[in-house]
């Protein structure tokens, strides 16, 4: 049970990064972005062909972040100066870079032009090389050593994964925050709020849709280099359905947290992310299910989602409604009840 | 500071539907000018501002603003020189971004947009003294997000918005017309106060014929996508609404009862 959560907050954390993507483009700039199934593919795809073909991981992961903003440009390109509507100019994109993903790890096979798979099993991996760092420090002993005093059974091999991974999204974090707050992030809200207004301030909104989509897909590519470095593989068909998990991740977050501020939604998609792993996770454990009915757990988990916090609000109106109310008429009798003792004592008086 | 030479625009040309929207109109404004543009609805006066704004291009004719041909600039590039209020409140400012982070966005006008924080005490400083001409207690809000507040407070602060960095041409569009008439009046006062504290060149499209009437050192009026009445400063103070209907049905030789609703008197 244990190693199972242990599992899922780590990729819950990786796949964060992907929400916070989804959360720049669905939600900052109001566009609905299905590029995003094709991206996350491009992301892994680069860095698994990149590490495989020699190159540092880091440097993999980099390129892969750049080719995962191209792709949001292009998206964007299509949508302001192509005038094509924003979910089909996404669909587009994402089959077009279907054939894409599969010429890019084709580069790694020498009889054939595209590649379905590339596994990394024995390859270096950006986790592989911090973990060399990592036992060094001889932290995990201690960790484990305290767990097993709990009496947790099931350890993990390693705390280096998750703790590396939550000081890159926390960096990520910071400079989404940062970015919102800028100049140019502040325009790239409006541009999802009121384009009209916008526009009347001299800013240029197609190059900011352009721009905000380039910066949200590099977020997804880079979630899928972690991914692919992550499960030591990358695959043509694991981007199927990503667009609905970053956006199960943004809405269970909001919901879960709040959206009053920047920092809290963007704290709110990150753990949003997690509560969707370990929720799947624990699905998964029951017997009845097979690792094949993930995508409609997936869909279930989004349904929930949707519609759980429309039934919880309603509740709590309600009761706040009533709650008010009861103050209200209390106040209210207590009034009256003073202005009756008062004519009471002038009376006696 | 503004010149409009032979602007014509026609709406679904070539059909039966055809609509004359602006029919060879020639209009200069002087740096300071403050014209009011009166007219019934479908006279063209909306066009006539979108055209400078440049959401809508012109069929023929030029568009000079500050002694530059802008006829075909795109619109985000020439809203450098031009500040606009909508009639509806909701149409300047953003809903779900803050008061501050709304006028940070103003203040970028006509700057370049970089990557540097929108909002620093320095500015926030600018903003307070700035809301505070407003008289709306709005300084002490600088965190509230705009969807809350109420369509005057909002007008009020789109009006400080389109001011805020002087621009060359300032255009209203009927931005009274949305409100209560208590707030209208605000508005119009705040109107006023900002465009002569900065001798701003403005424009301003009113159904409100006193309004029309008390703002400004000129007035227009279009009909059927022409302007059939050009009043000057001397003249204006002199005018009355029972001269400007008088006139209008000279010119016209039709009675404007059934606009009489329109152009609220």
């Amino acid at each position: 049970m244990f190693s199972a959560m242990f599992g899922s907050v780590e990729q819950g954390i990786i796949y964060a990064i992907m929400a916070l993507g989804v959360y720049l483009s669905f939600r900052v700039l109001d566009f609905p972005d299905l590029t995003v199934d094709g991206s996350f593919v491009t992301g892994a795809g680069v860095a698994a062909t990149m590490i495989v073909l020699g190159y540092h991981p880091a440097a993999a992961t980099a390129v892969a972040i750049v080719i995962g903003f191209l792709a949001g440009c292009v998206t964007g390109f299509l949508h302001t100066k192509g005038k094509i509507n924003a979910l089909l100019s996404g669909i587009l994109m994402m089959i077009a870079l279907y054939s894409i993903n599969l010429r890019i790890m084709g580069l790694t096979s020498e009889n054939s032009i595209g590649r379905p798979n590339i596994p990394l099993l024995n390859a270096e991996t950006i986790f592989i090389q911090f973990q060399t760092f990592w036992s060094s420090l001889g932290i995990d002993s201690n960790i484990n050593h305290f767990f097993s005093m709990m009496g947790v059974q099931y350890l993990p091999s390693t705390w280096g994964t998750l703790f590396i991974m939550i000081i890159i999204v926390l960096l990520i974090k910071f400079i989404v925050d940062w970015f919102l707050k800028t100049e140019v992030g502040l325009a790239i809200r409006a541009t999802g709020d009121n384009k009209k207004m916008i526009r009347s301030l001299s800013a240029n909104t197609d190059t900011l849709v352009i721009v905000g989509l380039g910066f949200s897909n590099a977020l997804v590519a880079f979630s899928g280099a972690l991914i692919a470095q992550y499960a030591k593989f990358a695959d043509i068909g694991m981007g199927i359905g990503m667009i609905i998990i970053g956006l199960a991740s943004v809405i269970i977050g909001e919901a879960v947290f709040g959206t009053k501020t920047i920092l809290r939604t963007t704290f709110a998609v990150i753990a949003g992310a997690i509560i969707y792993r370990i929720v799947l996770g624990l699905a998964l454990r029951v017997d009845l299910l097979d690792t094949g009915d993930m995508k409609l757990i997936t869909a279930v988990i989004v349904i929930c989602a949707l519609i759980l916090p429309q039934y919880i609000e309603k509740r709590r109106e309600k009761n706040r409604k009533a709650k008010r109310h009861a103050e209200r008429q209390m106040e209210h009798e207590h009034l009256l009840l003073r202005e009756g003792n008062a004519i009471a004592k002038a009376q006696s008086d | 500071m503004l010149k409009l030479s032979q602007i014509n625009k026609l709406f679904n040309e070539a059909t039966p539907d055809e609509k004359i929207a602006l029919d060879q109109i020639n209009l200069t404004l002087n740096p300071g000018d403050f014209m009011t543009v009166i007219g019934s609805n479908g006279a063209g006066k909306s066009t006539m501002l979108n055209m400078i704004s440049g959401a809508l291009t012109p069929d023929f004719g030029e568009i000079e603003i500050a002694n530059k041909n802008v006829t075909k600039m795109p619109e985000y590039k020439r809203s450098q020189m031009i500040g606009r209020v909508f009639q509806d409140p909701m149409a300047g400012t953003a809903p779900t971004m803050t008061i501050e982070e709304n006028l940070a966005m103003a203040y970028s006008r006509n700057k370049k947009r970089r990557l540097k924080n929108g909002v620093d005490n320095k500015r926030r400083e600018l903003f307070r003294t700035s809301l505070e001409t407003l008289h709306l207690n709005l300084e002490n809000r600088l965190n509230a997000k705009v969807g809350m507040l109420s369509g005057g407070e909002r007008q009020a602060l789109s009006l400080l918005m389109a001011t805020f960095t002087q621009p060359s041409i300032l255009l209203l569009d009927e931005h009274t017309a949305a409100l209560d008439p208590s707030r209208a009046e605000l508005i119009t006062n705040l109107t006023k106060q900002l465009v002569e504290k900065d001798r701003l060149t403005t424009l301003m499209i009113t159904h409100n014929m006193q309004q029309a009437l008390d703002l400004g050192n000129r007035l227009i009026m279009m009909d059927k996508g022409q302007i059939i009445l050009e009043i000057e400063a001397e003249e204006k103070k002199k005018l009355t609404i029972a001269k400007l209907m008088d006139e209008f049905q000279r010119i016209r030789g039709e009675k404007l009862t059934s606009d009489k609703a329109l152009l609220s008197v």
